[in-house]
């Protein structure tokens, strides 16, 4: 375990300094007077401007060095907030945590359910329906159906009321410290995490059938049957264990990318996240922060691996060779 | 192969090229053959079907579009309706933001996203297999950088990366083709070099390359026509991914300011408030859309993979 770990741990590395790379010189493609992009339009004081012009005549091997060495650093503000971009980042983690955490906790236990549902009888009537039905909201663009419910359910049409708030995270003026304050928080959560949700009960429903389908005609399967066992009992003591395998990994990988696939939903619902931070940096566009972001959402896709990788070595020791 | 090559043995020239003739042609036959039945398989099936029905309608739509709809009528100036009307008569979609037909918007939305997600999968597919093959070809340094690449390309996170390219290139068709297209090329190189891996592993191609074929025969005459099937099959996922892909950054405010896409006028829509508006004529319409061209690729492909992949057909 341990050589395996120092392996995965080793690639991660790798992977990492991969996208410092790309982040730096991505950016430096970029047209244009390189102060005028990160300062655009703000006033700045001439020590100020020479300063920078310093770093940026340095050697481009050493800026590189600089920025590899401390990616983090606080240096540089965000053109459209004029502040530290890593303190505008770090107010924006919770919310996107509470709102991606809801949702992945339940779009696994959905998508599992019905996965293996669909997948220990395949061919059968609730396998035709779930799997007609999670193809088509496999092929829904998350906003788009985030913009139906909104504006059936937040707006409402005819004769629907309006049942829920039509986004932001709280009403505003309501204390969000207090147990009333808590359930304005989850009344506004309901639809954004339901638009996340639908998309990945689709992709986990898709995924776990298939992988039990590949173990319904097993050998191993036939023999349990054969020792008189339940059918229940089959398929959660024989089958589900070793299906799961795939099933999991595949589920763990995808947490890292929840985050960053929840941008266009936050943009929707106007969850003040990391998506919605993201939309803004976009629509300047706001440079460092988006450079800021880039990195972020990388670098927590590769952690999210990394831990993956190691947990499937633990579940199913044969991937350590 | 061994039945068209046998009569080489013990020849003379004259006969020798005839021999080679007779097994191309053999094996050209047998390919075609396998194509036809493929093909054949792959219309009788339900997802088939259905994709081969709502693409057809589709591209008629993108081809009609300039006949049914002329442009100017795509004009803001020229329109004299109302804005953001629901549908009525000569308007079953009601109008946009500037009083123009989401109809005509949406038949002309089909050109656009149609030509975005088929470019894009080109470049994709071009990229992945070079690449799968390449890496999964060549045991030497140039087979592990480029392994190496497609790993790094998985694991960044696809719409950030897409962000950052397009932010970094600008807005225009062709950037939007190119960015969907450099980023989409990882999971088909993935299984391409599996498979040409798998493929180098079998006998015939040891005695091949203990006959003297040289690299470049043993990749186009061997290792790209096992690969192709499985190359075409991803294709038809792939331009599912491309077009969903055009439709969020459209979306986001990424693509071609003057090109009309699904995704640009659900932007359009978003920013002209069609959600508060309860106008979901403006929002349905091109959503549909591109869920039934998305789910039509993506049932050609799964049924594709089907009729390609032995051991799924009898299950």
């Amino acid at each position: 375990m341990g050589r395996y770990a120092l392996r995965r741990a080793g690639t991660a590395a790798g992977t990492a300094v991969f996208v410092l790379v790309v982040n730096f010189f991505l950016f430096r493609l970029l047209p244009g007077d390189p102060i005028g992009l990160i300062t655009r339009g703000r006033n700045m004081d001439a020590d100020q401007i020479r300063a920078l012009r310093a770093q940026l005549n340095k050697p481009v091997w050493q800026q590189f060095l600089d920025y590899a060495t401390n990616p983090f650093s606080t240096g540089v503000d965000s053109v459209k907030y004029s502040r530290p971009v890593w303190g505008l980042i770090g107010e924006r983690v919770g919310p996107t945590l509470l709102l991606v955490g809801t949702a992945t906790v339940i779009a696994t236990a959905v998508g599992l359910w019905i996965g293996i549902r669909a997948g220990w009888r395949p061919g059968q009537g609730f396998d035709r329906g779930s799997t007609a039905v999670t193809l088509l909201l496999y092929a829904m663009p998350e906003f788009w159906l985030g913009m139906l419910l909104l504006i059936a359910f937040g707006t409402g049409i005819g004769p629907l009321p309006a049942l829920f708030p039509i986004g932001g995270i709280s009403t505003p003026g309501v204390d969000t410290s207090t147990p009333a304050g808590w359930l304005d928080v989850a009344r506004h959560l309901v639809l954004p995490a339901t638009t996340i949700v639908l998309g990945y009960v689709a992709e986990y429903s898709l995924i776990m059938r298939a992988s039990l389908v590949d173990e319904v005609h097993a050998d191993y399967v036939t023999t349990a049957r054969a020792k008189g066992l339940k059918d229940v009992e089959v398929r959660r003591r024989h089958a589900l264990r070793n299906a799961m395998l795939p099933t999991s990994s595949l589920v763990l990988l995808n947490i890292g990318f929840v985050v960053s696939g929840a941008i266009t939903v936050e943009t929707v619902f106007s969850w003040p996240g990391l998506g919605l931070l993201t939309y803004d940096a976009l629509r300047g566009p706001d440079i460092p922060l988006l450079q800021a972001l880039f990195l972020l959402f990388s670098l927590s896709v590769i952690a999210v691996n990394l831990v993956a990788d190691l947990l499937y070595g633990v579940i199913d020791p044969r991937v350590r060779t | 192969m061994s039945a068209g090559t046998g009569p080489v043995s013990g020849a003379d020239a004259g006969t020798q090229r005839t021999g080679r003739q007779d097994a191309r042609t053999l094996a050209r036959a047998r390919r075609r053959a396998a194509l036809r039945r493929a093909v054949r398989d792959l219309l009788r099936k339900p997802g088939g079907v259905a994709g081969r029905v709502i693409l057809g309608f589709f591209g008629v739509l993108a081809l009609l579009a300039p006949l049914l709809f002329p442009a100017e009528t795509l004009e803001v100036t020229r329109t004299t309706q109302p804005k953001l009307a629901s549908p009525y008569a000569g308007y079953p979609f009601g109008t946009d933001r500037y009083g123009i037909s989401v109809l005509a918007l949406v038949a002309w939305g089909a050109r656009i996203s149609l030509l975005v997600g088929i470019s894009a999968t080109v470049i994709s597919m071009v990229l992945g297999t070079l690449v799968g093959i390449a890496s999964g070809h060549f045991r030497n340094l140039l087979g592990a950088v480029l392994e190496r690449l497609t790993d790094w390309f998985l694991v960044i996170p696809f719409l950030p990366l897409v962000i950052v390219l397009a932010t970094v290139l600008g807005s225009s068709i062709l950037n939007v083709v190119v960015v969907i297209g450099i980023t989409s090329w990882p999971a088909t190189a993935r299984l391409v070099r599996a498979q040409t891996l798998s493929i180098e592993a079998r006998p015939y191609v040891e005695r091949s390359r203990a006959l003297g074929a040289g690299e470049w025969h043993l990749v186009t005459r061997h290792v790209l026509p096992n690969v192709m099937p499985l190359v075409l099959a991803n294709t038809t996922l792939t331009v599912a991914v491309a077009i969903a892909s055009e439709t969020t950054l459209s979306f986001l405010g990424l693509g071609d300011p003057f090109a009309v896409s699904w995704g640009k006028i659900l932007d359009d829509a978003f920013g002209a408030g069609a959600i508060t508006a309860g106008a979901w004529w403006y929002l349905v319409p091109p959503g549909v859309c591109v869920v039934l061209v998305v789910l039509a690729f993506t049932l050609l492909g799964r049924a594709l993979e089907e009729v390609l992949d032995p051991r799924r057909r009898s299950a």
